[in-house]
């Protein structure tokens, strides 16, 4: 892709700003009178119109043109924002964006997009009297710095900062960059001096005030930021005559104020670079080797040095790469949107723990297999409103869309008020197949398991929704790629959950590396529970019946050196490494525990894809290679070889 | 709730603050010079001295300057009175170590606000 190509980077631009108007179009059906939501899409509709019109997008520039007058009557108050009007902006909103890729968007499209769109204005042509104009905002940004004797003297930053909060929006930054190093800092002295984009209706004076009994001995500097951006865009014809057009640069300003800080990279550039911070890690542990092994107290130190950089650039990067899960669910609005109209169901759709961050490959590979579950959701697992009501349940049903962070690994789920699983389709689908003998008992969990087997589906008529293609069994596979897991749980009549544990990264994993006959092999971390010695008694004693007795509890454990059949005499002192998925445990019997180890996992070829045990490789620091263990297969089998010995008795 | 000392040779200045502060649930203790304020608050505890100036037996700059010298209130915020709205005595003030003042006469909504934009919440 080329960076500086305008056009493409208009394309760009418009895509975020189509996705800021259907962002605030479907929140405008939540909150109808949100001023700020009107005026966030009539913003977005402005610039794309200006900016198209400047890189030489002619027809998409007249065409939201209409758009924007529409939504200037709206944000004026002389029309409201009727469920009509916000549908068929939203249907131009698709035309636009075929406009801005460049596909094909016949002109009787657009018009029929615009002839809706007038009949949606004069339908709610007779809204309430126009609003109070708000009060011009300004944005200042505020920088200071308190004298040293600040804090002893009983002036505190904190309510100083809270005082500028109350004066408007506030975005605060610390400068710690006149902070000595330790030896030299006095606790009591204030290094700190602050930056503060605040936007208010407020004069400067206010500001002044804050400050008022340090104002004469501290720095202060109060700058005006002049409105540019968004005021200076070209428009068509007509000029921006109405009094809010100055008003609204300014909070429009302050964002752009943040957003100057960041910057935007192409993904693979920062693939490039994991691979590199990869590459670096195995080096430094050669390195790390070959300084053990020396009595150079300074390779020593040097390595020291190296380990503690390397281990910082790794933490960094993974950081950069963190990207809030909300990018992925704030698709799905869209997506709900659709399949309430095409279903005819009514959908209540919530999202929680937005805020949650992912690696940024982790959520593109998501965002499949979540489309699937949604769709299955609202398709199989809604009931219609009839049904609902006939089952006393509230006629709208409820779809929530949740992340949450547990040590090391995400937790997606997908929650519905459905109907819930039909075990008996499933049991008869499963006998069907030929997965289960008629009559044999099975447990609920793995009848529900059922469901992620290929070619298992249970809707009787296969509909346009979810009929398409990818079945769950899909979706099992892309997850488990990730290194993650799915399960379901549900309740007939009250609605199902499917819940996907996915790791935070993909890239490197923290492992502990462990020896097991003369090969060498990694267990990630974050599912080790604990390390215990297997004395030779406890060893002999387990014979034919692995298990140990941990706290009172039974744990299952493989022995690896059989399971990798080494074909050695068994070491006097064996250890097993307890590991667990979160609910059930089990433990490895190794050779030797080698210690913790930063491991960069390399990807089996597709040659070993069908090889289970193991989820990757990674290449140690004297050169060697070592196999990471696939954890929850580990686990299921230990559970399983569990099961038998109990039914066995 | 935090406490506030008010040092203050007039009584009636005294009550004011104290009624205004402890309609605002703040515990408030009485000091009449600066030689009783000193006493009471030499130990620290208290999380505001509100002091005037002008004061018998020992005067507010002076109580300040003991009260900074000692490690129990270093960084309280220390409120002075003042009549004047003189820049002089105010740098000196604030050189004897207070962080802020309050003008007489006030309205105890204007006590109530300077108390607060002091004291973190």
């Amino acid at each position: 892709m080329s960076g500086s190509d305008p056009a493409e980077i208009f394309r760009q631009e418009a895509q975020d700003l189509l996705e800021q108007i259907e962002q605030g179009l479907l929140d405008m059906s939540n909150r109808p009178g949100d001023r700020e939501l009107v005026d966030s899409v009539f913003r977005g509709l402005h610039t794309l119109k200006g900016s198209g019109a400047m890189f030489g997008f002619d027809a998409l520039a007249a065409f939201t043109h209409h758009c924007e007058t529409a939504f200037d009557r709206v944000r004026k108050g002389e029309v409201a924002a009727t469920p009509a009007l916000v549908s068929a902006v939203l249907a131009a909103q698709d035309h636009m964006r075929a406009l801005a890729e460049g596909r094909e968007a016949p002109q009787s499209v657009g018009d029929a997009l615009l002839a809706d769109l007038r009949l949606a204005v004069e339908a709610a042509g007779d809204a309430g009297a126009p609003e109070a104009p708000t009060p011009e905002l300004t944005t200042f940004i505020i920088r200071f710095s308190l004298p040293a004797d600040a804090l002893v003297n009983g002036t505190r930053p904190l309510p100083l900062l809270d005082e500028l909060r109350e004066l408007g929006e506030c975005a605060v930054r610390a400068i710690t960059d006149q902070v000595p190093l330790l030896e030299a800092l006095n606790p009591v002295e204030c290094h700190l001096a602050w930056e503060v984009v605040l936007t208010t209706s407020q004069p400067k004076s206010a500001i002044e005030d804050v400050f008022i009994f340090v104002i004469d001995d501290m720095k202060l500097e109060i700058e005006v930021q002049t409105p540019d951006v968004v005021a200076s865009s070209p428009s068509i014809d007509q000029p921006q005559a109405h009094p809010l057009a100055a008003n609204e640069a300014a909070p429009a300003e302050a964002k752009a104020a943040r957003a100057g800080d960041t910057l935007r990279v192409p993904a693979e550039r920062l693939d490039e670079l994991m691979d590199r911070v990869g590459e670096l890690v195995i080096a430094q542990s050669r390195l790390e080797q070959v300084a053990a092994s020396s009595a150079d107290p300074h390779l020593r130190a040097v390595s020291e040095e190296i380990e503690r950089l390397a281990g910082e650039l790794r933490d960094t990067m993974m950081v950069v790469r963190m990207v809030p899960i909300s990018q992925l669910f704030g698709r799905f609005r869209r997506l709900i949107h659709d399949l309430a109209r095409d279903t005819g169901k009514l959908i209540d759709f919530s999202t929680e723990g937005e805020t949650t961050e992912l690696d940024k490959t982790v959520i593109e590979r998501l965002a499949d297999p979540l489309v699937h579950l949604i769709r299955n959701a609202a398709d199989h697992g809604l009931e219609p409103s009839e049904a609902r009501l006939a089952s006393g349940k509230a006629p709208t049903g409820k779809i929530t869309l949740g992340a949450r962070q547990s040590g090391a690994e995400v937790i997606v789920t997908i929650t519905d008020d459905g109907r819930g699983v039909d075990r008996a389709r499933v049991r008869a689908k499963a006998e069907e197949a030929g997965l289960v003998a008629a009559g044999a008992t099975i447990s609920d969990d793995e009848l529900l398991q059922f469901i992620f087997h290929p070619g298992f589906s249970t809707a009787q008529a296969v509909t346009s929704l979810s009929g398409r293609g990818v079945g769950m069994d899909v979706v099992k596979r892309t997850i488990e790629n990730l290194r993650g897991s799915i399960k379901m749980t549900s309740r007939p009549g009250e609605g199902s959950q499917i819940a996907l544990r996915i790791p935070l990264t993909l890239a490197i994993i923290d492992g502990l590396l462990v020896r097991v006959g003369e090969a060498r092999y990694v267990i990630p971390l974050p599912a080790v529970e604990e390390c215990v010695e297997l004395s030779p008694e406890q060893d002999l004693r387990s014979t034919g019946r692995s298990f140990i007795t941990l706290r009172d509890q039974l744990v299952p454990f493989i022995r690896l050196r059989e399971l990798f059949a080494t074909g050695q005499a068994r070491e006097a002192h064996q250890k097993v490494v307890v590991v667990s998925t979160g609910e059930d445990r089990v433990g490895l019997v190794v050779d030797q525990i080698l210690g913790d180890h930063q491991t960069v996992i390399k990807a089996l070829s597709g040659f070993h894809a069908d090889v289970e045990t193991f989820s990757g490789a990674t290449i140690l620091g004297d050169g060697g290679v070592a196999l990471i263990l696939d954890i929850a297969h580990l686990v299921a089998a230990g559970q399983r070889q569990d099961a038998q010995l109990r039914a066995a008795g | 709730m935090a406490s506030i000392l008010t040092v203050d040779d007039s009584a009636s200045i005294r009550m004011t603050i104290k009624i205004a502060l402890a309609n605002e649930g703040y515990n408030v203790v009485e000091a009449g010079d600066g030689a009783e304020g000193l006493a009471k608050a030499a130990d620290g505890g208290f999380s505001l001295i509100i002091t005037d100036l002008n004061m018998p037996v020992m005067d507010g700059l002076t109580m300040i300057r003991n009260l900074r010298a000692k490690p129990g209130n270093s960084g309280v915020p220390i409120l002075f009175l003042t009549t004047e709205s003189d820049v002089e005595i105010k740098a000196q003030a604030k050189a004897a170590g207070a962080t802020g003042w309050l003008t007489k006469p006030f309205i105890p909504e204007q006590l109530v606000r300077v108390v607060k934009k002091v004291l973190a919440s």
